[in-house]
């Protein structure tokens, strides 16, 4: 168990008396790329941000990344993992530099590292552009951009493909396979199973709140 | 904490100055309630001079509780406060970092406001100067207190709202002293007595912002 990124079990999540979660089991092994799918309402985002620390688990027991979920500060495991939502969103008033340099500062990651991040998402050129003036899939890859300087050893992504063109699916499956080389996991949700990757990748299916299968 | 204090000050100054909502529309609103007010006070200048404090402060009042709902709403989208929260930030530096880059622009706002009361409400203009120190302390106080109310009030719906009934019983003592070390340096009694009150005041806020923030923020 000691082994694994992350590890739940009978994990549930309760929000205003409506269960988010009934008692999710799951293993994430290191270096490997994991997608969630499942109808709306399944509970994919609720699991992604309970394996984030950003919702409190109700009940159960899990770890990730060696936080206890029950136990310890959730702010510890926050700066283990690196969080790109469905809508990502940014200080719309900095530029792409500036909202990156932020981040990097915040973690304490050296500043050198921002040019080459901006290059692989492919936004060197908007680099002095205010983030307002960032098309949808421009700030998706802000976001990507911003778990590139993070370097986070879990990376928890909320419906990356949605709305991208096939260019983007390719770019995404690119950097995760890097991602995963360099010994990082990958989660995201999709609506359904990934059809543009080739990769290996093991997909969950929850169904109310719960795992239904495992691929 | 300190670092995380600069990074987030440098951070919402560098915003509010990108956004200018302070300059185009904050500090307009101040200069025409404090003009409004004294044409409601008639031509006679002893008058207006005598309540000048007050009006300032109630100014200053209006514009900490925009303002405060500004420094909120810049953290307020879901997906920015789901990225600041991965970062992991330390909330006591937050705290410290947002009541600064407040502090500055109420200070900012108030020297303006403050040109006003010579200006439009004939306040003495030594006495004014004098009692910039303590205008300056009693502004920091309300920064702190704002940023402090501004997480209880959370940020969702009704947050507007919620924020002045919070967060007024909390400013009124700070109101008060600071109306009465500017009436005192315009020469109607001590000074220094609401000096105290002023400093006991942000140094007590700033040390419940440190406690308290990241439970008020979080919840």
């Amino acid at each position: 168990m000691s082994d694994l990124v992350a590890s739940l079990e009978r994990a549930v999540v309760v929000r205003g008396g409506f269960p988010l979660l009934s008692g999710v089991d799951l293993q994430l092994a290191p270096a490997t790329m994991t997608v969630l799918t499942g109808a709306n309402g399944a509970g994919k985002t609720t699991l992604l941000r309970l394996l984030g620390g950003l919702v409190a688990m109700t009940s159960g027991s899990g770890r990730v990344c060696g936080v206890d979920l029950a136990r310890d500060d959730l702010r510890a495991l926050r700066r283990k993992v690196g969080w790109l939502g469905h809508e990502p969103s940014f200080y719309d008033d900095l530029s792409v530099r500036e909202n990156l340099t932020f981040a990097a500062r915040a973690l304490g990651r050296p500043l050198d590292e921002l040019a080459p991040a901006l290059e692989r998402v492919g936004l060197s050129d908007r680099r002095d552009v205010s983030a307002r003036r960032l098309s949808a899939g421009q700030r998706r890859r802000l976001g990507l951009a911003w778990l590139l300087v993070r370097r986070p050893d879990l990376w928890l992504l909320d419906e990356p493909y949605a709305a991208l063109d096939v260019d983007g699916r390719h770019f995404l499956d690119e950097l995760f396979a890097d991602v995963v080389a360099a010994g990082a996991s990958v989660v995201v949700s999709a609506h359904d199973t990934l059809g543009a990757t080739s990769r290996d990748v093991t997909t969950v299916r929850l169904v109310g709140g719960r795992v239904e299968t495992r691929a | 904490m300190i670092r995380v204090a600069w990074l987030v000050a440098g951070k919402d100054l560098r915003v509010e100055g990108r956004s200018r909502v302070l300059l185009w529309q904050v500090v307009p609103f101040g200069a025409m309630a404090l003009l409004l007010s004294g044409l409601a006070l008639g031509p006679a200048r002893a008058g207006r001079s005598s309540a000048a404090p007050g009006l300032f402060f109630l100014v200053m009042l209006f514009v900490t509780l925009l303002m405060v709902a500004r420094s909120r709403a810049l953290d307020a989208p879901a997906g920015t406060r789901d990225s600041i929260a991965t970062l992991g930030l330390d909330p006591a530096g937050v705290f410290l970092g947002k009541t600064l880059a407040l502090a500055v622009e109420l200070w900012a706002t108030g020297a303006l406001l403050l040109a006003g009361t010579v200006v439009v409400l004939h306040a003495n203009l030594a006495g004014t100067l004098a009692a910039s120190g303590n205008v300056a302390v009693t502004l920091a106080a309300l920064a702190a207190a704002g940023v402090l109310h501004g997480a209880l009030s959370g940020g969702g719906e009704g947050s507007a709202t919620l924020l002045p009934l919070l967060s007024l019983p909390a400013f009124a003592p700070l109101l008060i002293a600071g109306e009465r070390a500017y009436s005192a340096a315009l020469g109607r009694g001590g000074l220094w007595e609401w000096w105290t009150i002023s400093l006991v005041a942000l140094v007590a806020y700033l040390g419940l912002g440190i406690l308290l923030y990241g439970v008020l923020d979080e919840s």
